[in-house]
């Protein structure tokens, strides 16, 4: 009996702790109840429409286009938070500078600030009356009311991501490694660009994907700065709002399950970064 | 000691520094470019928030805070996030207790499942909840018969509110109970204690500062939460309001010192809670697993 227990498939490994079938029970039930059913009520909706008619809603030019702006200027705004992302988490993770504290906290604005809050300030500062576009103005150069403002909205709404991705791996490097770059003779820029920034790439990579889906689904900063210019600067979210207020729940419905399986192929992607990164350095980490 | 021994770490100490360390012109390049990045994305947006409140003076400002449409949105995000946040709560200490304590199968599936909601568009978080008990969904004709009022009304916004906020509590909680493991629980259990004593005893202190920090970033999602709310709420002034949809109304009125005054006020919220938040991540480091992680 005991010889055959021990190699039975068990549910779960004994423990003494109380309470597990409770507390799974209520994560399951509100798991359920709030994520899973609704969430299947929007694949079984779409798959209700049949193969032929959801393809020909997907493959409509507006959603299309829809789909291609607010995948674009994602991608852009990510590229660019990628970058600065890694400057700032440097900057904040190496110097000294005064006000450093107040600019690290910072860093979550994004995270703590009402979308629809800093949609309303991005405009106003990028309109062609507010002090940024004043400036950009006779350069020329419009960014309210064009796609380049949803990436700058973007680029607001995914700048904590990669920062906070990368800070912690930067803060994790050995001095060691940079001296040993040192006496073997690389000069600083060969340091950072060979031997510090690689290990750096899956934080990187995280961060820059974390930012760039949060991006492909955002709204509430978009939608003041951008003009909603069908074609030109209409968001996918956008374009399923108005589907709705039309009451074509069909085309709504078939946007956003397009949105959905991207954004699981997002996550996939994300998973399997860290899953690399971990096999590739964890004995380097 | 002797002053040569002084003297000669010095000296290498500052070739090892010459060596790992960039030359002043890049570093301060770099500190400017930086800089310069967080000035004109977060810390413009944000000032400009306060300047556009203030444009006609105090006086306006206040008017505009007392129109009483402003002051129901005021109400009904309060009762959102009170409803909300605590049902998260509950739910984020169940699931952190199921996952951290117990070893079972599937375990990392559902981890991935709660952190669902953080990868799907706001706007689809809504749409699901107008699918599932709009006027043309199966529920629907159930709904308006009994006369239940689920979207436009207070539940279809609590609905979406927590559906958006779903992960934050478990998120934070998860990883800071595996850290610290089942023996505290183990030897309360050994000197007695029933289950209910040993979770209000030794394991609730043990969490307090990482739960109330993931109550507090759930907090602020769900008073600041646009997408989502705005899909269910169908905009009745005055009544399904909520602040960052009536900042939506205003702005789009042209109102805008009454609009960024609503924005001002939930500008202050989240200035709050980066506060709140640093002060955790400076005196309780160590009890909080995810400090540099959200």
């Amino acid at each position: 009996m005991a010889f055959r227990s021990s190699t039975r498939w068990r549910f779960r490994q004994p423990s003494v702790i109380p309470g597990f079938g409770l507390a799974l029970g209520v994560t399951l039930a509100w798991l359920t109840l709030i994520v899973l059913i609704p969430l299947s009520g929007l694949i079984w909706r779409s798959t209700s429409l049949g193969w032929s008619s959801f393809m020909s809603l997907v493959l409509d030019e507006r959603t299309v286009n829809a789909l291609t702006i607010s995948f674009g200027t994602a991608f852009i705004a990510a590229v660019v938070n990628l970058f600065f992302g890694v400057v700032l988490a440097w900057v904040l993770v190496r110097y000294r500078f005064p006000g450093k504290r107040v600019i690290d906290a910072m860093v979550d604005l994004p995270f703590a600030l009402p979308t629809a809050v800093a949609g309303i300030a991005l405009t106003a500062l990028y309109a062609p009356n507010g002090w940024i576009g004043s400036l950009l103005e006779p350069l020329g150069i419009k960014i309210a009311f064009t796609p380049a403002g949803i990436v700058v909205a973007l680029v607001f709404v995914g700048l904590p991501f990669v920062v906070r991705t990368v800070q912690p791996v930067m803060e994790e490097i050995d001095k060691e490694v940079e001296e040993a770059a040192a006496t073997l003779g690389a000069n600083r820029f060969q340091t950072i660009s060979r031997v510090l920034l690689p290990g750096l790439l899956p934080a990187g990579l995280t961060g820059f994907a974390l930012a760039f889906a949060r991006g492909v689904g955002e709204y509430g900063s978009v939608i003041f700065i951008a003009g909603n210019l069908p074609y030109v600067s209409e968001i996918a979210p956008l374009l399923i709002i108005i589907r709705l207020e039309e009451f074509n729940y069909p085309a709504a419905t078939a946007i956003a399950t397009v949105m959905l399986f991207l954004s699981f192929i997002m996550l996939l992607v994300i998973n399997s970064i860290q899953a690399w990164s971990r096999r590739r350095y964890s004995n380097g980490a | 000691m002797a002053l040569d021994t002084s003297t000669a770490p010095t000296a290498s100490s500052k070739l090892v520094k010459a060596a790992t360390s960039e030359t002043r012109v890049a570093r301060l390049t770099l500190i400017a470019v930086a800089l310069g990045f967080v000035a004109l994305f977060l810390l413009l947006p944000l000032a400009t928030v306060f300047i556009e409140a203030f444009r006609k003076g105090p006086a306006e400002f206040a008017t505009a805070l007392r129109d009483p449409e402003t002051f129901s949105a005021i109400r009904l995000t309060l009762i959102v996030a009170a409803i909300s946040v605590p049902l998260n709560l509950v739910f984020g200490v169940a699931a952190s207790w199921a996952i951290a304590k117990f070893e079972f199968k599937g375990k990392a599936f559902l981890t991935t499942l709660i952190d669902l909601p953080f990868s799907v568009s706001p706007v689809i978080s809504g749409l699901v909840f107008v699918l599932l008990f709009g006027a043309n969904s199966a529920l629907g004709p159930f709904l308006q018969k009994h006369g239940i009022h689920i979207l436009f009304a207070v539940p279809g916004l609590v609905l979406a509110t927590v559906f958006v906020t779903f992960p934050f509590v478990a998120r934070e909680l998860i990883p800071l109970m595996q850290e610290q493991g089942t023996s505290d629980e183990e030897a309360a259990l050994s000197l007695g204690a029933t289950g209910w004593q040993t979770f209000w005893h030794v394991t609730l202190p043990n969490i307090k500062w990482g739960l109330l920090y993931g109550v507090l970033l759930c907090n602020a999602r769900a008073m600041g939460e646009f997408g989502a709310v705005s899909v269910v709420s169908g905009h009745i002034r005055g009544q399904t309001n909520t602040m960052p949809l009536q900042v939506e109304i205003l702005y789009n009125e042209y109102n805008f010192v009454a609009a960024f005054a609503v924005a001002a006020v939930l500008a202050l919220l989240a200035l709050v809670t980066l506060v709140l938040k640093t002060a955790l991540e400076i005196r309780y480091s160590d009890e909080i697993a995810a400090s540099r992680r959200h």
